[in-house]
């Protein structure tokens, strides 16, 4: 596969009445990356991620996804957001939940296939035997697996993670880690994280979002701690690509 | 009492109960779970400014009630999606507004209004056959548009931010609900009356719901429920003679508190 950028933003600003939560972000993410981006609580992470989605609209700057805007070229991106509100006690089994992500569009019914590729995706979570579960009878691991055979069932090119992690066992962590090796292979990847961990395993390349996407002596310092823990080379920051900050794993 | 049905009156009532039931129970369903039973209050007092303006055109207050109704729907989807005004706000202006003007529209009409108390607070036993067909009309609009944008009502009902991200109209789709409960609304307000409409679209759908997680299940089984509790109160009604609108309305309200009751009692 061709390594074609797939998501370009240009100098994003987005402001939320006077407060600016994003200011100048320039990103681009190409179809073989593995980004994280790290930062503090209210730095901007989810807000990033909507913009990309085209939930939230910049103030400033340039959005393209797939090439298009974001609105269209979303139909290509798989999401989990960090958290999902709903009613536990709605009227809907797990199998129904995960079938909404391969929605096509109005008029349109889910077809044989749709079902086909819904049943795969709660196998790959490993959740199928839940499947006629009401969706509130779940717990919160088992509910973010099904999230997230919702986000893959269109087979997206590019996931979004927010907070993937966060609330989930050790024994969902690391298997969830096995899930995203295996998704690296098929599709880009973003994660907004805080957990280092997975950063460690998995993540091929870092960026700090606190407002701008940038890094600084303070950060560096918190990465050179990350190689001491990981013994993770880390190539210092260079100019031009400024969330190259891991080393790239050989490919096999 | 199968004696009663002889009277053309009482079938119309029973037709009535039934169109009505049907209405409340597949919308009722959706205002239940997607939990805006207030602002299907706001479009139904909202709607009383249709009834206003009927008997000031001197036409039947029921189809100036349904452009009314769906504009206040629009007005209260349109505001409170824009964020500058909280929901509840935009509800609570229009209710007021739009009994205000019911009311003003009523006083300025030439004569007495006789039958206004009938629009209030509902009267079954005069729905007259003319308004039997618009219900039975706006019923099956309800049926189809359900029927055709099932997985889009649901799954904005569910999860509106990921119906969004899936390409879903969200922004289309609410509005295309909001009217289903106007429409619903008017189908209602022959039977119980705009105050008491939000009793009938909620109460079948929230004792159904302790009952089954299928939502198809739901509007079938609020239907039926729909059906029994508004025949009942209707019988009652005659029986005792008391206000139809309200007997109903408090024989489904005593259902809901029993059926609360003996499912609380239930093991899950």
């Amino acid at each position: 596969m061709i390594n074609e950028e797939i998501i370009s933003l240009k100098n994003i600003g987005v402001r939320f009445g006077d407060i600016p939560v994003l200011e100048g972000v320039n990103l681009s993410i190409k179809q073989n990356d593995f980004l994280a981006i790290i930062g503090p609580n209210g730095g901007g992470k989810t807000t990033l991620l909507k913009v990309i989605l085209g939930l939230v609209k910049p103030d400033e700057g340039e959005v393209r996804v797939f090439g298009e805007n974001p609105e269209k070229g979303r139909r290509l991106i798989g999401y989990l957001p960090q958290h999902t509100s709903f009613d536990l006690n709605f009227p809907i089994n797990v199998f129904d939940v995960v079938l909404m992500g391969g929605y096509k569009r109005l008029l349109k019914n889910y077809s044989k296939k749709d079902k086909k590729i819904a049943v795969d995706a709660l196998k790959t979570v490993e959740m199928l035997e839940f499947r006629d579960r009401q969706i509130g009878r779940l717990s919160g691991g088992q509910l973010q697996r099904v999230f997230l055979a919702r986000a893959i069932v269109k087979e997206p090119r590019l996931i979004l993670f927010d907070e993937p992690t966060t609330g989930i066992d050790p024994k969902m962590q690391s298997s969830f880690y096995n899930l995203l090796s295996e998704f690296k292979k098929r599709m880009a990847i973003v994660l907004v994280t805080h957990d280092i961990g997975v950063v460690s395993t998995q993540v091929e390349e870092i960026a700090c979002l606190n407002r701008r996407l940038f890094y600084h002596g303070a950060v560096e310092e918190g990465l050179k701690r990350l190689e001491t823990t990981y013994e993770c080379p880390i190539e210092l920051i260079a100019h031009g690509i400024p969330h190259r900050v891991l080393e790239r794993h050989e490919k096999k | 009492m199968m004696e009663i049905l002889q009277y053309e009156f009482m079938r119309n009532a029973l037709m009535a109960a039934v169109l009505a039931s049907v209405a409340c129970g597949i919308v009722g369903a959706y205002v239940v779970i997607k939990r805006i039973v207030f602002i299907s209050g706001g479009i139904s007092h909202a709607a009383f400014g249709g009834i206003g303006l009927g008997y000031l055109l001197g036409i039947n207050p029921i189809l100036t009630a349904i452009p009314f109704s769906i504009l206040s729907a629009f007005g209260i989807g349109v505001i409170s999606k824009q964020g500058r005004v909280n929901e509840d706000t935009a509800i609570g202006v229009l209710w007021a507004v739009g009994m205000a003007l019911g009311i003003l529209f009523i006083g300025l009409s030439p004569g007495y209004a006789p039958d206004l108390f009938s629009y209030l607070f509902g009267s079954i036993l005069t729905v007259p056959s003319f308004d039997l067909w618009m219900m039975l009309l706006l019923d099956v609009v309800i049926i189809l548009t359900v029927f055709l944008f099932y997985k889009e009502l649901t799954a904005l009902s569910f999860d509106e931010e990921f119906s969004e991200v899936v390409g879903i109209p969200t922004r289309s789709m609410y509005l295309l609900f909001l009217c289903l409960v106007a429409l619903s609304v008017v189908v209602l307000i022959r039977v119980v009356g705009v105050i008491l409409v939000i009793a009938l679209l909620t109460i079948p759908a929230a004792i159904s719901r302790q009952f089954t997680y299928n939502l198809r299940r739901l509007m079938i089984l609020s239907i039926f429920t729909g059906i029994i509790l508004t025949v009942v109160g209707l019988w009652l009604s005659y029986a005792l003679n008391l206000a139809s609108g309200a007997t109903i309305v408090l024989v489904l309200g005593s259902a809901f508190f029993m059926s609360s009751f003996f499912k609380g009692l239930m093991p899950t």
